[in-house]
């Protein structure tokens, strides 16, 4: 009896998970498969292959204005901004072990209070201009340089490091930016490879620095893009009796097989991207939940 | 000598990162001064009007807007508060699946929605709810009904549809600290308990359920701080969500001052607000940073 609650249990677990994933990934897969669709076969709907496979609405959206520039922006500010993150965090959460450093203690509850309060939108927005952040690149990776967060969580691993080999590279005269180099660094991938992961999703995602304080066509990212044509087609839907007339160039795309499939190239890189590296951010949420 | 030297190099080679910290963190601070003034856009505040506390108490005059804006701002709050033990039951269920690389699958899959943004979100939430949408077009072929049904645009299923999307984004990736918190339980406990008989269901109510509740208290209790903020990105989904139908529902405190503050101009009046907000939170923090000591004798910071 008890064998058959058991597996009563597994059934239902198992319905369960299966449930789950398939409505967490089905939007996903859906978008998938409306962008390789014929633009005017997915109108009559499309549920689980492409309907008249296709890569014109591939070919389209890399046609339009800006769209190609806006994801090397995209690009840009990921691949900087995480790497300035990286640099400034671990330099710093390096520092902050040190006893040798003047106000160590002072300095770093300075930096982890900023965790804890936040001046809010108006004054975020007002400080950003003032400091020229406006219609600037720099906007998009300088104000995430050094993160409380990641200072705690790679100070908390830089710590737990074996102090003898830095005494070692302190006895062949190494001074403290060539340990941290050539000897704390390189130790600390598993978490820098975690932040890595958060830093650049975060880059990638992030939108409204963007929308709030950069109107400049030329540094517009592709979140913003892709919010734009969402919010834009909305209005082609409302006048769609407006394209009705002028069907011949109509028919060749819609505005939702566009829309779609600029959702999906926002999304690959970040599908692409985090399956490999949960792995790593699993055992860095580890480290930091020691410490809680 | 030289060791002196070398401290005042290492110092040096910090001060840039708190210039950083300080340029980001700690200058819009000063920002807080316009809620004193009577400030216009343009206008220098050294020639603008020193009002005091005048728009704290426009706010408190204001009060069926900020009624209207902290309930939906509560409700929110206390929905996804509400739906938190979600993740530990998901957590659970996910720890007793007996194939590891299934379990793996099923990880990895359900944290996806984690990681993109709202805007994203907001995208697939479009194609598979709207008018046009997937879910109306199998509804409609399956003759359930006749008429394509319109939750983003219906006030009144508002704060269950935000629920759900915020269960949707989450739910997955918060089972996963409770994974770790799991994994963390000494296995030796589970042997013990499968010699003296216990069955899989005494096994999960007696160990696990109190194995992960240190974690689930200290989240509960951060929640809670963060009521007035409806999570760590808010702002983003009220953003994203928002349209004239369903505005009476679905507008928080954050965007009310994003609307008051930089849409309408009333930049004093925003701040104010915002002010009050930070305020309250960092209160709400230390009150559940004491009640964490009183209860479990530990300080979640």
């Amino acid at each position: 009896m008890k064998k058959d609650s058991s597996l009563a249990f597994d059934v239902f677990n198992y319905t369960v998970q299966i449930l789950f994933t398939i409505i967490c990934v089905y939007p996903f897969y859906y978008i998938l498969i409306y962008s390789f669709s014929d633009p005017q076969e997915a109108l009559k709907g499309v549920f689980l292959i492409p309907e008249g496979f296709t890569l014109v609405n591939y070919s389209t959206i890399f046609k339009l204005d800006n769209m190609f520039h806006s994801f090397m922006i995209s690009v840009l500010r990921t691949v900087l901004g995480t790497l300035l993150t990286i640099a400034c965090c671990s330099w710093f959460a390096y520092a902050v072990t040190k006893n040798e450093l003047y106000l160590r203690k002072t300095i770093y509850r300075f930096l982890v209070i900023t965790m804890y309060f936040n001046a809010g939108l108006i004054p975020w927005y007002i400080t950003m201009k003032e400091l020229g952040l406006k219609n600037n690149f720099l906007l998009y990776i300088l104000p995430g340089a050094v993160v409380a967060y990641y200072v705690v969580l790679l100070k908390t691993f830089i710590e737990q490091l074996p102090q003898a080999l830095e005494e070692s590279a302190m006895m062949d005269g190494a001074g403290y930016f060539k340990i941290f180099t050539h000897v704390i660094f390189p130790l600390s991938m598993p978490i820098v490879a975690t932040i890595a992961v958060f830093a650049s999703v975060g880059q990638w995602n992030t939108w409204y620095d963007n929308y709030f304080l950069v109107s400049n066509d030329n540094l517009q990212t592709l979140q913003l893009i892709l919010y734009n044509y969402l919010t834009d087609a909305q209005r082609i839907v409302s006048s769609s009796n407006m394209s009705d007339l002028n069907r011949g160039l109509a028919s060749k795309i819609s505005p939702d097989s566009i829309r779609i499939t600029i959702t999906m190239v926002v999304t690959l890189p970040v599908m692409l991207v985090y399956p490999f590296l949960q792995r790593f951010f699993v055992k860095g949420l580890m480290l930091g939940a020691i410490k809680g | 000598m030289k060791y002196k030297a070398s401290r005042i190099t290492l110092l040096l080679m910090v001060i840039p990162f708190i210039l950083l910290v300080f340029a980001f963190n700690y200058i819009p601070l000063f920002g807080w001064i316009y809620a004193f003034y009577d400030y216009k856009p343009g206008i220098p505040l050294s020639q603008t009007e020193f009002v005091g506390l005048k728009f704290f108490k426009w706010a408190i005059e204001e009060k069926e807007d900020l009624l209207r804006v902290l309930t939906n701002t509560l409700a929110l709050s206390f929905l996804s508060i509400l739906a938190s033990p979600l993740s530990v039951i998901f957590a659970i269920l996910l720890n007793e699946l007996r194939s590891k690389k299934f379990q793996k699958l099923v990880q990895t899959l359900t944290t996806l929605p984690n990681f993109i943004s709202w805007i994203i979100v907001y995208s697939l939430a479009f194609f598979m709810f709207s008018s046009g949408g997937l879910v109306n077009e199998v509804l409609m072929r399956l003759g359930w009904i006749d008429e394509p049904t319109t939750v983003m645009g219906n006030a009144a299923a508002t704060w269950w549809f935000q629920t759900a999307i915020t269960i949707w984004k989450s739910l997955g990736w918060g089972a996963i600290i409770y994974l770790a918190a799991i994994a963390g339980i000494d296995q030796e406990l589970y042997d013990a308990a499968k010699v003296d008989g216990a069955g899989r269901f005494q096994r999960i109510m007696a160990i696990t359920v109190p194995g992960i509740m240190p974690t689930f208290f200290v989240l509960l209790l951060l929640n809670v701080a963060s009521v007035l903020s409806n999570g760590a990105s808010g702002f983003e989904q009220n953003f994203v969500f928002y349209n004239s139908l369903v505005a009476d529902r679905i507008e928080a405190l954050d965007y009310y001052v994003y609307r008051v503050g930089i849409t309408t101009g009333e930049i004093s009046f925003g701040t104010a607000i915002g002010i009050a907000k930070s305020l309250i939170s960092i209160l709400l923090l230390f009150l559940m940073n004491a009640l964490s000591k009183k209860v479990r004798g530990h300080s979640v910071f």
